[in-house]
């Protein structure tokens, strides 16, 4: 019963703050997806992937995707990023379709793996966009210094990928993303493989990127108390078909430290995250 | 405790090491030593009919075994040289006569390697540019991968001939129409390889490149070619030695003055069976030193591209 509570007002909260209903001034819109549908032939059964999904993700938000493994988290950000073509529904980025936003080369994507070319050393993947981009090459050389060092890799950058750590190895893809400065960033469960003390390093980090820069940045996450700390909109999923149970609105200040994380209205978000991920479930069951 | 045990195994791991090495040493020595002997032992079988003919002629009754073998491993022009008689015959025509004069193997040598390296670099070129072409294009891969397969299922001695009469019908003589029989072989294994290598880049690999809406140059240059990289090579290995067949096969038909092929086919001519063993055991060694320089450059660029040791 909560769940269905939850849910509408969700929605309901979610639109006034986001400031991005349909109509509103163009340029203040960064994502915008209407009856999104996602059906993937496979060779035996339709595999229903996206169910009916509406999100308007407005210019320097933060929203975080939160949602039980396979429910779609990927394969919204892929449709976003025109990597999958939906099967129904409208998506728009900075007001084009995702092709038109993706030739321009609107994002920077983090993979859920770090996919970085083995061949490469830690610096040239870094520099890979921005040859593709034809920035020269001091400019590159100077670029990636800055990014690496963000990501407190500084003095890897002759390392190959396989002489890295899995985590180092996805902070290096972070890197990567940020290195062509990128209006919006998906991020695909970027710190999923680290440890707590440098996730929560990395997530102070981002925010502070995010705060100075502000950019746009869709981020998908299985911890709740990080979708809490990092976001400005959390996105709860539910599984099979993925659709959206809840979208919450944090009420906590911009300045935000990991303290925080001890506070009535932290745990207040936290345990609405919680109730959305169950509710989700619980349409599963039924 | 545990360190200790940590150190002292890491001397035991050199020394696993070194058995290993003398371990492999050990047995291609065995293999060798196996494969004379069956040579000596082959020579006897194959030889001692004619020693035994001569000796009826000559009118001797009897022999020892001792004097067959000895006979049978030292006749003129035997049925199967010992590795002996093909040894003394390279000495002779590799390192006792001038490199410039026609009897030396080095002269000859030279003449089938330099058609073999021009047919291989044209080979190796075109079948990169043939895997290129139908990774790019869906519709060359249909239509051109049965065409390519059946040049291959053709016998390369069948065609030769023909290659070189036509070649030379309209001037091309000497040099290059040996190298186009090479060329012919050995692009094969190469477009075969580099078709596998040039789709081997993993989806996500190619993913990031469309994030980056980069062209399908950047994508083919950044991310394809180094990614074939590993499969680029054994092709070659293997197309290399090719290339070497191909140039002893072009000089046959054409009744070649120079190269492998031509004094095989002297050899053959004279029954000069010794001259012919010699000259394929430099062929062997020939192809066997272009595949180990193809190896050496593949360590060398796999190095570069941060291979793991
Ligand atoms: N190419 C594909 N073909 C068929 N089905 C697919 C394909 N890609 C994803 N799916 C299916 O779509 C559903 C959603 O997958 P997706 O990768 O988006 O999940 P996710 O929410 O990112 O999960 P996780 O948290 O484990 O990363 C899954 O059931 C998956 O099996
Ligand atoms: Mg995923």
């Amino acid at each position: 019963m909560t769940a269905i509570v939850s849910v509408e007002s969700g929605r309901a909260a979610g639109k006034p703050r986001a400031g991005a209903a349909p109509g509103t001034a163009p340029g203040t819109v960064a994502v915008e997806i209407r009856g999104l549908n996602l059906t993937f032939q496979t060779a035996d059964t339709p595999v229903f992937a996206l169910s009916d999904i509406d999100l308007t993700i407005g210019r320097g938000d933060f929203v975080s995707l939160i949602g039980p493994s396979g429910c779609g988290k990927t394969t919204l950000m892929r449709v976003i990023a025109d990597l999958q073509k939906p099967t129904g529904g409208m998506v728009s980025v900075n007001g084009v379709t995702p092709e038109i936003a993706r030739l321009r080369r609107a994002y920077g994507y983090i993979f859920q793996a770090p996919a970085l070319y083995p061949w490469r050393t830690v610096i040239r993947n870094i520099t890979l966009p921005l040859e593709i981009m034809g920035v020269d090459k001091a400019e590159r050389l100077s670029r990636a210094k800055r990014v690496l060092d963000l990501v407190n890799l500084g003095g890897f950058e002759r390392k190959f990928p396989w002489q890295l750590s899995g985590g180092m190895q996805q902070r290096v893809s972070i890197a990567r993303a940020l290195s062509f400065d990128p209006e919006l960033l998906l991020m695909d469960e970027p710190f999923g493989a680290l440890d707590e003390i440098i996730r929560d390093h990395l997530n102070e980090e981002l925010l502070r990127l995010w705060k100075r820069t502000g950019k746009t940045v869709v981020f998908v996450t299985h911890s709740i108390s990080e979708a809490v700390f990092l976001s400005t909109r959390i996105v709860v999923m539910s599984p099979r078909p993925g659709r959206i149970v809840d979208v919450i609105d944090s009420n906590l200040p911009a300045d935000r430290t990991l303290d925080m994380r001890e506070t009535p209205e932290f745990v207040a978000l936290a345990h609405r995250v919680r109730e959305g991920l169950r509710a989700g479930h619980s349409y599963d069951d039924r | 405790m545990t360190t200790a045990d940590a150190l002292a195994g890491a001397p035991g791991g050199r020394g696993f090491l070194d058995r290993v090495r003398r371990g492999s040493a050990g047995p291609v020595a065995v293999v060798l030593a196996a494969i004379v002997a069956i040579w000596y032992l082959g020579a006897i079988q194959l030889n001692t009919p004619r020693i035994v003919d001569q000796y009826g002629r000559d009118g001797r009754a009897t022999w020892t075994f001792a004097e067959l073998v000895a006979d049978s491993w030292s006749m003129e022009r035997p049925v199967l040289p010992a590795p002996h008689q093909v040894a003394v015959e390279l000495k002779k025509s590799v390192l006792d006569i001038a490199v410039t004069s026609r009897r030396s193997l080095v002269f000859h040598a030279w003449v089938t390697m330099s058609s073999a390296l021009l047919g291989f670099a044209i080979g190796a070129a075109l079948g990169i540019a043939l895997a290129i072409g139908i990774v790019h294009v869906r519709t060359l891969e249909r239509s051109l991968m049965p065409w390519i397969i059946a040049s291959q299922t053709v016998p390369i001695l069948a065609i030769a001939p023909m290659i070189i009469v036509v070649l030379g019908s309209v001037g091309l003589v000497g040099l290059v129409p040996k190298a186009i029989i090479s060329t012919y072989l050995c692009f094969f294994p190469v477009t075969i390889g580099m078709v596998k290598g040039l789709t081997s880049p993993e989806p996500i690999h190619l993913d990031l490149m469309r994030t980056y809406s980069a062209s399908t140059a950047q994508t083919l240059w950044k991310l394809r070619w180094p990614a074939s990289l590993a499969f680029l090579f054994p092709s070659l290995k293997v197309a290399v030695a090719l290339s070497v067949v191909g140039a002893i096969v072009g000089e046959l038909p054409t009744g070649a003055q120079a190269g492998i092929g031509a004094r095989l086919l002297v050899g053959s001519y004279y029954g000069q069976t010794v001259q012919i063993w010699a000259a394929l055991v430099v062929a062997a060694v020939l192809a066997g030193l272009s595949v180990a320089a193809v190896g050496g450059i593949e360590r060398l660029a796999l190095r570069r591209a941060g291979a793991q040791p």
